[in-house]
């Protein structure tokens, strides 16, 4: 019986995505997330236009059926900017996120695990980059580095691996003490084998959340930054910098800088929905 | 911060002037030292000190602040609660759709909906700028609803975890109403995490701010436009980021709340 039971139950992962599966905003923001994907690796297709075409008899023309979302100042169709910035925007959402959970991962593991002073000092280096506010810290990367797509990619991930560190080390000390651990140190396995056969796949669940959560969070700096001018530079079709763009043209055509901010807000809701989802499948087995 | 083509011994002033050919070490100190005589260097670009570019941008940027941050507890602890008493009714789903829709809009978006639709359309507040109390109202709105809904969020959440504990059964067992549960036993334990957050959130808001500035035109922290200022301010930011952090944590409001208890 009790075999029968333990053979009928599947793995984690497969539990977790069942979970998931049942969440309905989460699925309904990851078949928006997957629109995107596809509407940004097709972009080409997708519209007729070029992101970058001048046409100056064409300047603000309402939305209509040639042109979805209008045109702004130079006569570029809207839609097709949105499109293409829909690429920088996912890019800006998945790398830094993946390079700064990683680095959060590995920092987190080695101090949780090793501890001692090694430990101690990533910690206390995790509190100096958590102590700037996020934003303002990457403000002073895109200053001192330059404001290029790449440095984005470079603050970002520098803003984000401090709270993945905190995360990911409190996970691994609660794991270093579990039975499992004694005994691979028992038959003589190495530490670093420890930290990435045992270690770091049971703090794998968290990490997914952590990366999911970030994705929002990345987009949003991305724009928040192109916005302020220190991000993306014209001309980038870069959502935040539409949106700036348009500002000043909020009285006469406030289709501009309007429909690009409601990419930002569609995109950063569906990638919450399926944070919240996600977190909400795995909850149970960070408890437990 | 100088032009390309400048003759070598302007060069040469320029670094005896800024004691760049002193060593590293040296030149950290003499930082230092400025830093604990409240001197942050001078701008490039302004030529001013610093220190009074900030205490004349500052108090602006901290009026913003928290406003915003006034705002957020306003809307958000009650619709917190407010779902958290009706868990998975049309008013629970109601506030959290608005919650998520604070937390995932673009502050400097949902700046400009508010200018076009309130300052533009309806004309009831200034478009921009800085001059009373009323050019607050719009920036602080926009501010606060986007941390509004953490606020939220969490006050359901930790409400809902509180309301599971056998002193609330105990409390309605005794015949206690449901509004007295909740005032008086659920909420005191529920807003604890919520407190931490709060004083930690008002750090996050000063950088918020900057954004919200340059969109309504407020002349704050947003204005520095140099690397001194910019180091300066940030120093500023992280210094207040970290008051908050002492001040919210467990040492010092257990006792407060078993006073008031």
């Amino acid at each position: 019986m009790e075999k029968e039971k333990l053979l009928a139950h599947e793995t984690l992962f497969a539990d977790i995505i069942r979970a998931f599966k049942e969440n309905k905003t989460a699925l309904f923001g990851l078949i928006v997330v997957v629109i995107l994907v596809v509407l940004a690796i097709f972009a080409p297709y997708v519209t007729p236009y070029d992101p970058y075409e001048i046409d100056l008899n064409n300047r603000f023309s309402k939305p209509s059926l040639n042109h979805w979302f209008g045109t702004d100042m130079f006569g570029r169709d809207l839609f097709t900017r949105v499109i293409y910035g829909a690429r920088i925007s996912l890019a800006i959402g998945l790398i830094p996120s993946l390079i700064a959970v990683s680095i959060g991962a590995i920092l987190g593991v080695v101090s949780g695990y090793i501890g001692g002073r090694l430990g101690y000092w990533v910690m206390r280096m995790a509190d100096v980059v958590m102590a700037f506010p996020s934003l303002l810290l990457a403000i002073v990367v895109m200053y001192t580095l330059g404001a290029t797509l790449f440095n984005l990619f470079i603050a970002l991930s520098v803003v984000g691996w401090a709270g993945a560190a905190r995360v990911v080390r409190s996970q691994a000390l609660s794991i270093r003490e579990k039975e499992f651990i004694e005994a691979a140190k028992a038959i003589g396995v190495k530490d670093i084998k420890i930290m990435a056969r045992h270690v770091f796949p049971n703090c794998l669940p968290s990490l997914m959340v952590l990366f999911t959560m970030n994705i929002p969070d990345a987009i949003l700096s991305e724009a928040s930054l192109s916005f302020l001018g220190v991000g993306a530079q014209p001309p980038t079709p870069s959502w935040g910098l539409l949106v700036s763009n348009g500002k000043e043209f909020l009285f006469s055509a406030p289709w501009v800088a309007i429909l690009p901010g409601v990419a930002i807000f569609i995109t950063v809701l569906a990638f919450n929905f399926i944070g919240d989802g996600l977190r909400d499948a795995i909850d149970p087995y960070l408890k437990g | 911060m100088m032009k390309e083509k400048v003759s070598a011994d302007v060069v040469a002033r320029v670094r005896a002037q800024m004691h760049l050919d002193d060593p590293w070490i040296i030149r950290y100190f003499r930082f230092l030292w400025g830093l604990l005589h409240g001197d942050l260097g001078t701008s490039y670009k302004l030529q001013r000190s610093v220190t009074d570019l900030i205490l004349q941008a500052f108090p602006r940027t901290m009026v913003l602040a928290f406003s915003a941050a006034l705002v957020s507890w306003i809307i958000g602890i009650p619709a917190g609660i407010l779902s958290a008493i009706r868990q998975y009714s049309v008013t629970d789903y109601f506030f959290m759709g608005f919650s998520l829709a604070g937390v995932s809009m673009p502050v400097f978006w949902s700046a400009l909906l508010f200018q076009y639709v309130f300052a533009l359309k309806l004309g009831w507040l200034p478009v921009a700028g800085f001059y009373g109390w009323r050019y607050v109202i719009m920036p602080a709105i926009v501010l606060g609803w986007s941390s509004a809904g953490l606020i939220a969020r969490l006050t359901r959440s930790s409400l809902l975890d509180v309301m599971r504990n056998d002193y609330i059964r105990t409390a309605r067992s005794k015949g206690a109403r449901e509004l007295a549960v909740i005032t008086g036993h659920a909420l005191k334990n529920a807003l604890l995490p919520v407190v931490t957050i709060m004083a930690i959130q008002v750090a996050s808001l000063l950088s918020g701010a900057v954004i919200t500035e340059s969109v309504f035109g407020i002349p704050g922290s947003a204005e520095s436009r140099s690397m001194p200022l910019k180091a300066g301010i940030c120093r500023c930011f992280k210094v207040l980021s970290f008051l908050p952090r002492f001040s919210s944590s467990w040492e010092i409001w257990w006792p407060i709340s078993c006073i008031l208890s």
